[in-house]
């Protein structure tokens, strides 16, 4: 039970909302779609339910075209950013509302409600108003609503945007058991690469309308395949340098520079783009190989038990994330050292000419 | 790509066509027949072509009709487009009494036109009218059979009264969708209550404002029972407005030939300027679209 | 810019309140000192919102006073009060530009043109909109009209504080950082009363010098993120500071140890007899795998964060939430877990204890 995008893609009145992608998605995975606002998310899904018609392209569910199909037909559950209930249908008849249309029998939409509604710790609030319950509650009525019609597609819009930061953190503990036991098709779309990491699968990078990278989700974070999956895919956003291979050394500029190791060996001499993420810079040299980079400091940010640095160097802005306190005053001269194992190197065109060391260690290791 | 049509729906459709077919269409063709033709009676027909047309549009008593409805579709609108505005922003939002005044403004709207009219011709009447009697009574020299001025003035209060409700209705329903937070912000800014008015609420009320007028404008130039029923577009035609006079045209004096002209002449005017109204209103509408997608 | 103190405060929404449960703010006595950035944290219905209403005049407080220096302005009007408020959803006047939506405030007041031509250009700078004065503010994007709506609330110069109601809610997380720093850096800049009120803590942390968080209408912490960080006053700001929040455990607290089910654990300090529920916790950060000291653990999944990784387990017969460095692998050999001593904080009924003599771990 797969499904399968070829070649859709949508424009409407001229302006290309997504260009023409090629997707798989496959039975009993979870899949996130990351990226920003406007980047195509709602749309993507929006055509994989059914609920708009692709411009080029069909859609393929379980070997078969479904492209011209209603959405009422597609055996599709959704779940969107604003918690959407029947106002005035109680939780009970709330979840039950998609067995009632299909005409279930009475105690088999019973006994599924009642078994949806334990697994979304409803059952003390069955005969409340969605609106006399909390932000969190009403989401999970409306994802039991989802859940228990038991679709083979499941896509959720931003489900948890809405809601509180410690609450969206529990629920998202949440949502990968609730996957785990449906055996569907989840597509779930986020704009923090941080919900992308959380909930493991696939993930999907898009950018203005293009599916930049698509794979699992540690592979497209440690092996971003350009510079823009790497930009969507990082928060804090990754530093970028511009830096010159010359032979066995590559040059970041004033006098720092690092041995052309591993992979980095093999490629050809010329002129990089090196990228890293923020937590790779520390306060001091921490490796025998790590490079120094002299920074004025803009601003600390202190988050508890790290410090969040905005660093100036040369023209670059950077971020830096360091554990511990460091309570700094701008306009410091401060210096960090950056590993080479930690750095990326995108070519020209952005795309990616090496992955960092570590990441081809990390990724060996968890295979 | 395309979606599966469903051709069965067409059926469906077809008893509405032919009803609205019936009802509408072709008696509009025949009201085109009429003003391209003249007839003695017996349909016997005999094409003049656009004869009537360049007869109405020269007619002396057409202008002086047109000029009678433009003056007061003109008053009309500058009356209750403020009037309503004002009404609205002093309506309470909310509790008791917000419904309670929200059923008061609705009683004016719920009531037959010609029973408006009714009512105000009796109202006014010296005689027997509570208005007509204290007037006369506080030395006023108010009688609108007789006097062109208080029939004008008669009709137009008489349309203030029974049309405010709606512009109020409309500018209250604009007027709750504005979020606390601008209010909030305005009390913030430490700006005035013209400021908050001209910044803030009279830009978000746009959109209704528009609809108002436009219902206004097309009712107000189609005004035909309530003036007709309290002064029979007299004293002599003062208050003959447009549509008061076409049937003057073509049911009394039975011209049918120029009425037909009239008449088509008049729902051109009526269609090419809603269709000047919906183009703003659509325009302002995708704009706003624009700016809600640019977040 | 003035001193803020709120005396005897507190707000209930309804005309007669009987219980407790009736109030949203409980009775309070709080000082926002002159200058300073505080951030008010807590979760949705915690009060917050409430209580920077009372503080901008939109909202009068049903019991208690409001002081500005040392004026009593209980009863003034919001437009008395010369504060300047950014809400959650941008509020610009659309008909206006750029240009005018700033100088709104100061036209209202009648100051004259040039000062406000100068005093535009100067706040129009400091949020990085110079180009896009002359621009009509309806088009522009939500973080450029919040940036508006902050520029306009700091265009007086003596304006007596900020407040912040969640004015990065609708900002996507990119902006976020950028509008986060140019935020800190104004307060830097020209020192007024900052008060930013969340329920996100990585805001609240990185903003603010102090923080406050509140749980169901009380203050239960005032203080800086590392306080709040490594010494929680109350289990809720161990729950809701840090992402996950601190693991607790029931424990029977016994001078230098504590007793949880099954086994003990050294502590970083001796403590006398506590009476109550007692519990001890530990922040995930502080709790490390190791192949034979400390408890038995068994880990159910481990989680990917990127940069860290987050091991769900279970010790003592409660869930345990590890954090774990990345680049340290995580053997199949990884059977206990041992707890930093001098990072465990001690709770009794929910309130932190302190301890009556410390002992530091060799």
């Amino acid at each position: 039970m797969a499904l399968q995008l070829e070649g859709v893609s949508r424009v409407v009145a001229g302006r290309v909302h997504i260009h023409p992608t090629t997707l798989t998605l496959q039975k009993g995975t979870m899949n996130v779609l990351l990226g920003p606002t406007l980047s195509g998310k709602t749309s993507l899904m929006r055509l994989m339910a059914g609920l708009d018609a692709p411009t080029t392209g069909r859609i393929l569910w379980d070997g078969q075209d479904v492209t011209g199909v209603r959405v009422q037909d597609r055996g599709v559950a959704m779940v969107y950013q604003q918690f959407i209930n029947y106002p005035g249908l109680s939780v009970y008849e709330n979840i039950a509302s998609p067995l009632r249309i299909t005409g279930v029998a009475r105690d088999e939409i019973d006994r599924r409600v009642r078994e949806t509604a334990e697994m979304m710790r409803l059952t003390p609030m069955l005969d409340r108003k969605p609106l006399e319950l909390s932000g969190g509650q009403q989401q999970r009525c409306a994802l039991a609503r989802a859940l228990v019609k038991g679709a083979g597609l499941v896509l959720l819009d931003e489900p948890l945007a809405n809601l509180d930061y410690k609450l969206r953190e529990e629920l998202r503990v949440e949502i990968p058991r609730i996957f785990e036991a449906s055996g569907a098709i989840f597509v779930y779309a986020t704009t923090e690469p941080e919900e992308a990491l959380l909930l493991g699968g696939h993930t999907a990078a898009l950018h203005q309308g293009w599916v930049a990278q698509f794979g699992p989700t540690p592979t497209v974070y440690r092996q971003p395949a350009d510079m823009t999956t790497a930009r969507v895919f990082s928060d804090p956003p990754m530093n970028f340098v511009s830096c010159f291979k010359e032979g066995h050394r590559i040059n970041f500029g004033d006098r720092a520079n690092a041995p052309a190791d591993g992979v980095f060996a093999a490629l050809p001499d010329g002129r990089y783009t090196a990228g890293f993420r923020a937590n790779h810079l520390e306060m001091n040299k921490h490796s025998g190989q790590a490079v120094e980079f002299p920074c004025v400091l803009g601003v600390s940010e202190i988050t508890g038990s790290e410090t969040f640095l905005h660093i100036h160097h040369g023209d670059d802005r950077w971020v830096g994330l360091v554990h511990g306190v460091h309570d700094l005053t701008p306009g410091d001269h401060v210096s960090l050292w950056l590993d080479p194992a930690h750095v990326y190197l995108f070519d020209a065109n952005g795309q990616l000419a090496a992955p960092a060391a570590y990441a081809l260690d990390e990724l060996k290791g968890a295979a | 790509m395309e979606k599966t049509v469903n051709n069965k729906a067409w059926f469906l459709v077809l008893p509405v066509l032919v009803v609205v077919a019936f009802s509408a269409v072709i008696p509009l063709m025949t009201v085109v027949n009429y003003a391209m033709n003249d007839t003695f009676g017996n349909n016997q027909f005999f094409w003049v072509g656009l004869e009537w047309f360049e007869e109405m549009v020269t007619s002396s008593r057409l202008h002086d009709a047109l000029g009678r409805q433009i003056l007061f579709t003109a008053i009309i609108l500058s009356i209750q487009v403020p009037l309503g505005i004002f009404v609205a922003l002093n309506m309470p939002k909310k509790g008791f009494w917000a419904s309670v005044v929200l059923v008061l403004m609705a009683l004016p709207l719920l009531i037959p036109f010609n029973v408006v009219g009714t009512i105000w011709q009796i109202f006014g009447r010296v005689d027997i009218g509570l208005l007509g009697h204290t007037l006369a009574a506080l030395g006023f020299d108010y009688n609108y059979t007789n006097d062109p001025l208080d029939a004008w003035i008669t009709v137009i209060v008489m349309d203030v009264w029974h049309w405010t409700s709606l512009v109020a209705l409309l500018a209250y329903a604009g007027l709750q969708s504005i979020p606390q937070a601008y209010y909030q912000a305005a009390k913030i800014d430490q700006a005035s209550r013209w400021a908050v008015f001209r910044y803030i609420e009279l830009p978000k009320m746009k959109g209704v404002l528009l609809i108002a007028v436009l219902l206004r404008f097309m009712d107000s130039f189609m005004i035909y029972t309530e003036p007709f029923v309290v002064t029979g577009g007299g004293p002599g035609n003062s208050t003959t407005f447009l549509s008061i006079d076409l049937v003057k045209m073509a049911v009394g004096q039975f011209d049918l030939g120029p009425a037909a002209a009239f008449s088509l002449m008049y729902f051109l005017v009526i269609l090419l300027v809603s269709w000047v109204f919906y183009t703003v209103m659509t325009s302002l509408d995708r704009a706003e679209a624009q700016q809600g997608e640019s977040h | 810019m003035a001193r803020i103190t709120l005396k005897n405060l507190a707000h209930s929404y309804s005309a007669n309140p009987k219980s407790d449960s009736d109030f949203a703010l409980k009775e309070m006595d709080h000082v926002w000192d002159d200058g300073g950035a505080y951030a008010l944290l807590g979760s949705s219905g915690c009060g917050k919102s409430t209580l920077l209403n009372i503080i901008s005049g939109l909202l009068r407080p049903s019991q208690g006073r409001v002081l500005f220096g040392d004026t009593d302005m209980t009863d003034a009007a919001t437009a008395q009060r010369n504060i300047a408020q950014v809400f959650q959803f941008p509020v610009v006047y659309d008909t206006m530009t750029v240009r005018d939506n700033l100088a709104f405030p100061l036209r209202n007041r009648g100051m004259d043109a040039k000062y406000i031509a100068d005093r535009v250009a100067q706040i129009a700078r400091m949020i990085g909109m110079e180009e896009t004065l002359n621009r009509k503010a309806q088009g522009l994007t939500a973080d450029a009209k919040q940036k508006i709506s902050l520029g306009r609330g700091m265009v007086r110069e003596d304006v007596n504080a900020i407040l912040f109601d969640e004015p990065l809610t609708v900002i996507d997380p990119h902006m976020k950082w950028e509008l986060r720093t140019q935020l800190k850096q104004l307060h830097r800049q020209f020192g007024h009363t900052m008060i930013y009120v969340t329920h996100d803590q990585t805001e609240a942390l990185t903003f603010a010098d102090k923080v406050v968080v509140m749980y169901d209408g009380r203050v239960v912490q005032m203080g800086t993120p590392q306080e709040l960080f490594e010494t929680p006053a109350h289990t809720f700001v161990g729950y809701f500071i840090g992402s996950p929040g601190m693991n607790l455990f029931d424990a029977k607290i016994e001078g230098n140890r504590a007793h949880l089910q099954g086994a003990s654990v050294q502590l970083g300090a001796a403590y006398g007899p506590i009476t109550g529920r007692t519990q001890i916790g530990i922040r995930p950060e502080f709790a490390v795998l190791t192949k034979g000291e400390g408890l038995p653990v068994s880990i159910r999944r481990v989680e990917d964060v990127g940069r860290h990784r987050l091991v769900r387990a279970e010790a003592a017969g409660q869930p345990l939430n590890i954090v774990v460095p990345e680049g340290l692998p995580i053997g199949a050999d990884m059977t206990h877990v041992s707890f930093v001593a001098d990072k465990i904080n001690v709770y009794a009924d929910d309130w932190r204890v302190s301890a009556t003599s410390v002992e530091r771990a060799a």
